[in-house]
């Protein structure tokens, strides 16, 4: 296909503004789907993706459009996946940016018309849900222009439930956005924005072509990390797959490559020509890194191999999930896994919970940690457990937090910013009545329960969105749990020495409510190195006893130990005490709670 | 032991009343039925006398309130018994007259088991008890007077309404009878019982100050010169008894692992290896025995493996060593040396007690011990 008549896109859009309606009314509009076997949100494949709302995994879709051929490249709605949104960008020359009419821009609205901007895609602003009553789309217009530095007349008014405006905004990615401008003679050279694993034919690339012509069976080398793999078939989705013998500049598609292991083939590497190779891969390749990490266990300790299995299968389609086995005195055989941000960490524990049916034990999330080693060096830390007692430099990982919220709860925001040691650093109307704020918070500070404690303050009217900025160096502490003695591993934590005392203490206090007396006084310690900092003590039963014990009453009385010996049989044990797996979590939900 | 079962419980239901927190079979009022049912027990006895020994250790008549039953008909119960060297009958207090007494004695009863459960008419009221705080003293002076001379008081802790004080009083006043032999059991309320409901917050209440009750009671009377001889039940010292072994033999047997016959409804028996439990109905009771027929009855086969964790629960309720000859197999050997470690069991070469703190958590210990 000629260049001029190619047009590659992408939507973006906050959570629920309306992306996978539009791009499923486009799908039906272009004949691409026939309406019947239209299933709402095509592109979503996931079920937990269809339940949720949301996309995880960027695909492309190519559909044909008063003769040119438009490929739709979906993209994903969460800050986790910046990273992979900005290649998805990338793969474009424009984006339809979706506005609620009813709800006006959003953090992810900014987050992403930023990411296009600095993408230097053409933006084709779009106000949608225009059909509610309560919508506002003259509103909406102005944000939305505003915020891109467009006119409020460009701004396409559509309901994308209904269909109203939709060939427009066909007609308007034709008119607006530029057609690509690859070198078709030049060695080959494509991005890969997406890849995703299939059972039978390996890892298969998602693919922008930028220069030259890729054939099927070419032996082909990804440039960054070197990988090297005959494509086996190229071709494109249309939503289904269908190969073709060539993809060349300008075009969208996909390669499969039979490779075994999707961390060979990473999202915004290079893919060019082994007999062609290009001289200088595209620009950007980033190793994304987890930043939130947690221990999984499972429930009954039986299902470790299951567990084990079922993170392998998981990897083989996101080579952003990082594992690796744990084990914890108190909850057994599991592993600890790092993940790009807090939705990505709960992606996956609802997929291994739904997916493969596990019963899963989650420990209270923790940032990765830089810490100073005596020898000079830096090392990374993922586990508190692993952090020296003794440190001299620890550094942290920092956001910038981009809140939008109605005008009457800035303060409440800006106090619950305050609490969690943010630093105020912006702050401007977006209209009379909704206010953008940013601020630097750590990161640490937002995995537990920040967005919970931010929808509760504005009753549900804030959005959020955050972007990394950095380890900066903090003043935490390592606060250990001991019981009887022994230090629970899976409940030290690392925190700003300011909240290390209140938070031992409501460690202490909790784990005193949720600790069944036992035979003997057991004492629940906080500890940061040798100084206790808080302490509680379950003291000993003094009566245990079966009251009556007769000739009819034998078997029911021995029924009532035996059960009560496979009681003891569940519990976990720290050292002589017997603990219940629900006190630990108790313990480890404190999190959840407010902080206070 | 072999040549039979040396251990006889005959089970008599019948009641004036059903108390609250009874959880025993047992028949109100059916005067009638009286005669009937002791022609039953007594064929039920015939049926199953290949099973006892030719001579017996102990004879047991538990209820209900055995002491309740029609004169006439406890009367040609009691004569068609076989002999024992020990029987013991159960007595509500105010069921105790003179010509009961009389009645006990002439026929061979030498101990009684009075269900006092406390001195003070109201909580007495809330039992549902029909006792009043004086009918115990006088049935103990009446019991006496026909030369019984191994009598048992039943005391409750934990009544809705108790005070530790309280509680104090009801054993000043059990330990100036000098009863022979002590039973002090918390109250256990079923959940979803008239009582349960009745005394709901109250038994919640109670239930925190039972560790408490538990300590009263075992200091109290061990310091009177009782022997805390298991987890419930106390007796006078052999010293202070001029010798007697004043152990109910009966329960002993159970304790120790013995085989036991049970007759009459919801009786149960453990002989060589099965339970059994008949049938808690009485008309089916009766039915079958009148037609000749041994009465329905649940069985239940007790592996070896199972036998040894019932005698080692048994076993350790007393103050006696128990034998582990045997029983090794029954035992978590890791958990044994950490109850060793924490002083709440002794080991010696082929035997095992619990400590004093030990015997106050033995429910706990004993779960943690078996295998």
């Amino acid at each position: 296909m000629d260049q001029a008549r190619i047009r590659n896109f992408s939507i973006i859009a906050h959570i629920d503004h309306g992306k996978s309606t539009l791009a499923d009314r486009i799908l039906e509009l272009t004949d691409a789907v026939s309406a019947r076997d239209m299933r709402e949100q095509v592109l979503d494949t996931m079920e937990l993706e269809r339940e949720r709302g949301i996309t995880i995994k960027a695909q492309a879709v190519r559909v044909t459009w008063k003769g040119h051929e438009l490929n739709l490249i979906d993209t994903p709605g969460h800050v986790d996946f910046t990273y992979e949104v900005s290649r998805s960008l990338q793969a474009c020359e424009g984006a339809l940016l979706v506005v609620d009419a009813a709800q006006g821009t959003e953090a992810q609205t900014l987050a992403n018309a930023y990411l296009a901007i600095e993408n230097d895609l053409e933006i084709v602003p779009v106000a949608n849900k225009i059909d509610l009553p309560q919508a506002d789309p003259e509103g909406a217009a102005r944000e939305v222009a505003e915020l891109i530095g467009d006119t409020a007349e460009h701004v396409l008014r559509i309901s994308a439930k209904t269909g109203e405006g939709v060939a427009d905004v066909l007609d308007a990615v034709i008119e607006r956005i530029p057609a690509p401008a690859g070198e078709p003679t030049a060695p080959p050279r494509a991005l890969i924005f997406d890849s995703s694993y299939d059972q039978y034919r390996g890892v298969v690339a998602f693919v922008r072509v930028v220069d030259g012509e890729f054939q099927t069976r070419e032996r082909l080398r990804a440039m960054a990390l070197g990988t090297r793999f005959e494509a086996q078939e190229i071709g494109f989705m249309s939503p289904a797959m269908r190969a073709v013998d060539t993809l060349s500049a300008g075009e969208v598609g996909y390669v499969v490559t039979g490779l075994k292991d999707v961390s060979e083939l990473r999202v915004g590497d290079t893919l060019t020509s082994e007999s062609r190779p290009a001289a200088e891969p595209l620009p950007g390749y980033k190793d994304v890194k987890p930043m939130v990490f947690a221990g999984l266990f499972p429930t009954d300790s039986d299902e470790y191999p299951e567990l084990r299995d079922a993170l392998e299968k998981l990897k083989l389609n996101d080579a952003a999930l990082f594992y690796e086995p744990e084990t914890s005195q108190a909850l057994g055989f599991g592993f600890r896994c790092g993940f790009l941000g807090l939705l990505h960490m709960e992606i996956m524990r609802e997929r291994l919970e739904r997916e493969f049916d596990l019963d899963l034990l989650v420990t209270a999330p923790n940032v990765a940690y830089r810490v100073l080693e005596r020898n000079g060096e830096w090392r990374e830390v993922h586990n508190p457990s692993e952090m020296p007692l003794e440190v001299d430099d620890v550094e942290e990982p920092y956001v910038k937090a981009s809140i939008i919220v109605p005008k009457e709860y800035v303060g409440q925001v800006m106090e619950l910013n305050n609490d969690r040691r943010g630093k105020f650093d912006h702050m401007e109307y977006l209209s009379p009545e909704r206010v953008h704020l940013t601020y630097e918070l750590p990161l640490a500070e937002i995995v537990l329960d920040y967005y919970d404690q931010l929808k509760s303050r504005t009753r549900g009217y804030a959005s959020f969105d955050y972007d990394y900025v950095g380890f900066r160096p903090g003043n935490l502490v390592r606060v250990d749990v001991l019981v009887a003695g022994e230090t629970v591993d899976a409940l030290s934590l690392i925190i700003h020495r300011e909240f290390a005392y209140d938070r031992g203490r409501l460690l202490v206090e909790r784990l005193r409510e949720e600790i069944p007396r036992q035979m003997f006084d057991v004492p629940i310690q906080a500890a940061i190195g040798a100084r206790v900092i808080a302490r509680e003590t379950v003291k000993a039963r003094r009566k245990d006893v079966l009251a009556k014990c007769y000739g009819g009453d034998i078997t029911r009385k021995r029924k009532l130990l035996e059960n009560q010996k496979k009681g003891k049989k569940r519990m976990k044990q720290v050292g002589a005490v017997e603990v219940p797996q629900e006190a630990f979590l108790a313990v480890l939900n404190i999190g959840q709670d407010s902080r206070k | 032991m072999n040549g039979g079962v040396r251990h006889l419980y005959v089970h008599l239901p019948f009641c004036a009343h059903r108390c609250g927190y009874c959880d025993f079979v047992t028949v109100v009022g059916r005067e009638a039925q009286h005669g009937a049912y002791v022609d039953a027990l007594l064929r039920e006895l015939e049926l199953e006398r290949g099973l006892l020994a030719a001579e017996l250790d102990t004879i047991f008549l538990g209820g209900g309130t055995p002491t309740f039953t029609e004169p006439a008909a406890l009367e040609r119960l009691l004569a068609s018994l076989p002999n024992a060297r020990e029987v013991t009958v159960e007595a509500n207090p105010e069921t105790v007259t003179s010509a009961l007494a009389a009645q006990l004695s002439r026929n061979g009863v030498d101990r009684v088991s009075l269900g006092a459960q406390s001195f003070n008419t109201a909580l007495l009221d809330v039992l549902e008890r029909r006792s009043r705080g004086g009918d115990v003293s006088r049935a103990v002076y009446v019991l006496r007077d026909a030369g019984l001379d191994n009598i048992n008081l039943d005391l409750l802790y934990g009544i809705p309404g108790q005070t530790p004080a309280g509680l104090e009083r009801d054993l000043d006043e059990a330990l100036a009878l000098a009863p022979e032999h002590l039973s002090c059991y918390e109250l256990e309320a079923k959940p979803g019982t008239r009582f349960t409901h009745a005394h709901g917050a109250e038994l919640e209440r109670q239930a925190e100050s039972m560790e408490d009750y538990f300590e009263r009671v075992v200091a109290r009377l061990t310091a009177a010169g009782y022997r805390w001889y298991e987890t419930a039940n106390f007796c006078l010292a052999p010293e202070r008894a001029n010798g007697r072994d004043l152990r109910s033999q009966h329960n002993l047997g159970y304790w120790q692992g013995h085989d036991y016959l049970g007759l009459g409804i919801g009786a149960v028996s453990t002989v060589g290896g099965a339970r059994r439990r008949t049938t808690p109905r009485l008309a089916r009771y009766l039915e079958s025995l009148a037609a000749g027929e041994t009465p329905p009855r649940e069985e239940e086969a007790i592996d070896p493996d199972t036998r040894r964790r019932e005698l080692v629960m048994l076993g350790l309720r007393l103050d006696e060593p128990l034998a582990l000859a045997g029983l090794e197999t029954a035992l978590d050997e890791r958990a044994l040396e950490r109850l060793v470690r924490l002083d709440l069991v002794r080991r010696e070469p082929g035997t095992l007690v619990l400590t004093t703190r030990g015997r106050f958590l033995g429910g706990g210990v004993t779960a943690d011990l078996i295998a």
